[in-house]
């Protein structure tokens, strides 16, 4: 086990993607979140997961309990703004009947869960009933209307025509169905960031099961942090079913020193935002929520 | 049975929602009274009828002023009382009798209502209407390993129940406003959608992202503030999940 200050535990660390090309089609990277909810759906690992599904704007995202295959496919592919995941934790044990929950989250979503079921307040019953909770990296959120306006307004292109958006080497990248795309630097999009993340503390899921991103991998592929023992017995038998294909992380580059490095640089500005929060008044600051 | 410690249920102006959500611990229930707790003042289970010495009081329920019975008992309590918890969110922060404004057959005059931190020191708060029978499971086994563990396990137990302790410590009231005031306002909110998720009365709708509270929907429990991530998260222990959770599991077993 690895005890990281900036990428948290986790027992391994590889460079992976799914086996099936279905899920790859429309899958952000490797497709690793869809693969691992679809082979631990089939298996019976889960009984649903919680995924952010397509809403009724376009690439506005609307938390679901996917119970089949299908609805975790049409979930397929990051949406850069909120999809309040955890509010369907407790519904899902509810009307939904489900005993095994999966949930796929941000890292502050996965603080969220692990608050929740260590210290259940208004979640009865939903604590024991978490079977897989899937994280991804993120570096940052944008509420819907920043998305507009960063898409429609400074990339000058309509929402309904984008296919894919991206956050990576250094730009915004949007994409539309006839081949086009456009980048914006990131210099443009960080006034329209969500305020809340400018105190978030965690880049790479430190608390999920698993956790995934783009960073760190070439293109198609993922980052795949495999990091409690829940967590690492699916996987491996993920593997052994054959659905993902992997490579140790050494061998791809840029490699995990560039997740490192994207971690740092996270958790160091934004515990400086919390030390300026402090003293954000005269005299008086503002709340720390980290006791 | 030595080693056991002694847990009262103190019931005040409460539903009896809080105790039948621990009894909703089933199986567990019978474990922690086999192995950890005895269970000495319960008036709804057993016939001890004046409140004695306890290490843990479990109280329920808020105090009626106007009720002097009501008020001897909560004194009582804490002068026997090792550790007071105040148990679900009339206990705490009052929730419903926050509404009580007297006026009704056969004490018109009951008419004030406070949680019972507002008479008495409380020591945890486990907030929630009702409170879930894991969370009280938790505080229970911490309870115990926190007076009758080794160091190691008074250290944890100490750093499980701080932040309980600190929500009892703060205040008295709670409502949805607080996700207001103390998250969104503060620029904390994140957009997780637990509040929404913890609401028993479904007062709170994502939009766009962001919680909105209907104020009149409301019971002014507190569980979607405690539950925030963003209200308080302690990193010292959520990163320990899978060892506590383990502890708890092999606690119960
Ligand atoms: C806001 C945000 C910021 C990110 N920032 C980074 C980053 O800085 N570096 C990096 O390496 N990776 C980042 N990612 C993760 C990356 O974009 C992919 O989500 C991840 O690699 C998973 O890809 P996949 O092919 O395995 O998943 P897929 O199989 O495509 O599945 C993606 C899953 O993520 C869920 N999802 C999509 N949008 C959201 C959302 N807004 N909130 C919650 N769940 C959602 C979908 O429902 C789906 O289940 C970010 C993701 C988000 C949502
Ligand atoms: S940056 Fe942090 S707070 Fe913001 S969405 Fe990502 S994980 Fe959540
Ligand atoms: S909004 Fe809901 S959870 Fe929050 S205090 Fe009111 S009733 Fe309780
Ligand atoms: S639980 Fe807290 S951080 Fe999450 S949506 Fe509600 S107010 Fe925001």
């Amino acid at each position: 086990m690895v005890s990281d200050n900036f990428l948290g535990n986790y027992a391994s660390v590889v460079a992976a993607r799914s086996t099936d090309k279905s899920i790859l089609k429309g899958a952000q990277d490797g497709g690793i979140v869809t693969q691992l909810f679809a082979y631990a759906l089939e298996e019976g690992i889960i009984d649903g997961a919680i995924v952010a599904g397509p809403g009724d704007e376009p690439w506005k995202p609307v938390p679901v309990v996917a119970t089949t295959v299908e609805e975790l496919l049409a979930a397929r592919g990051t949406k850069y703004n909120i999809s309040p995941n955890m509010q369907l934790i407790k519904e899902a044990t509810r009307s939904y009947g489900l005993d095994k929950v999966g949930i796929v989250g941000t890292p502050c979503q996965i603080q969220a869960l692990r608050k929740g079921q260590l210290y259940p307040v208004g979640l009865r019953d939903v604590p024991d009933k978490i079977a897989l909770a899937v994280g991804i990296f993120c570096m940052e959120n944008f509420p819907y209307q920043s998305i507009v306006q960063l898409v429609e307004d400074h990339a000058n292109t309509k929402l309904e025509n984008v296919t894919k958006m991206d956050i990576g080497k250094g730009k915004f990248w949007v994409y539309t169905g006839r081949g086009a795309s456009v980048q914006l630097p990131l210099k443009i999009t960080h006034k329209y960031e969500q305020a809340g993340c400018h105190v978030c503390l965690d880049y790479v899921s430190n608390l999920a099961d698993v956790s995934t991103g783009s960073v760190g991998t070439p293109d198609g592929w993922s980052t795949v942090f495999v990091r409690t023992k829940n967590g690492g017995d699916i996987w491996a038998k993920a593997i052994a079913a054959g659905c993902f294909e992997t490579k140790p992380m050494d061998s791809v580059k840029p490699g995990l020193d560039l997740v490192t490095k994207l971690a740092t640089e996270k958790i160091t500005k934004n515990q400086k935002t919390l030390a300026e929060r402090a003293t954000f008044g005269v005299g008086k600051g503002l709340r720390n929520p980290y006791i | 049975m030595s080693n056991k410690i002694s847990v009262g249920h103190v019931h005040m102006s409460g539903c009896t929602g809080c105790l039948v959500s621990f009894a909703d611990n089933y199986g567990g229930l019978l474990t922690i009274l086999d192995k950890y707790a005895d269970l000495v003042y319960c008036l709804t289970l057993a016939d001890v009828r004046h409140i004695p010495e306890m290490d843990v009081a479990l109280v329920e329920g808020s105090v009626c002023l106007q009720d002097k019975t009501a008020v001897e008992e909560i004194k009582e309590t804490r002068e026997r009382a090792k550790i007071v918890v105040a148990l679900g969110g009339c206990a705490c922060y009052g929730n419903i009798t926050r509404f009580s404004r007297g006026g009704q057959q056969n004490q018109p005059q009951h008419e004030s209502y406070l949680p019972i931190g507002d008479l008495i020191d409380v020591d945890v708060y486990i907030p929630g209407c009702a409170p879930t029978p894991q969370m009280i499971r938790n505080v229970c086994v911490m309870a115990y390993l926190l007076l009758k563990g080794n160091d190691d396990q008074k250290k944890l137990a100490a750093e499980y129940l701080k932040p309980l302790m600190s929500l009892a410590k703060a205040c008295t009231s709670s409502c949805g406003c607080d996700i207001m005031d103390s998250v969104i306002n503060q620029g904390l909110c994140m957009g997780c959608g637990s509040c929404a998720a913890s609401c028993p009365t479904r007062a709170i709708t994502m939009q766009y992202g962001k919680p909105n509270v209907d104020r009149e929907q409301c019971i002014k429990c507190g569980a979607c503030v405690s539950q925030c991530p963003r209200s308080w998260f302690s990193f010292d222990v959520v990163s320990q999940f899978e060892g506590i959770t383990d502890a708890i599991n092999g606690a119960m077993e």
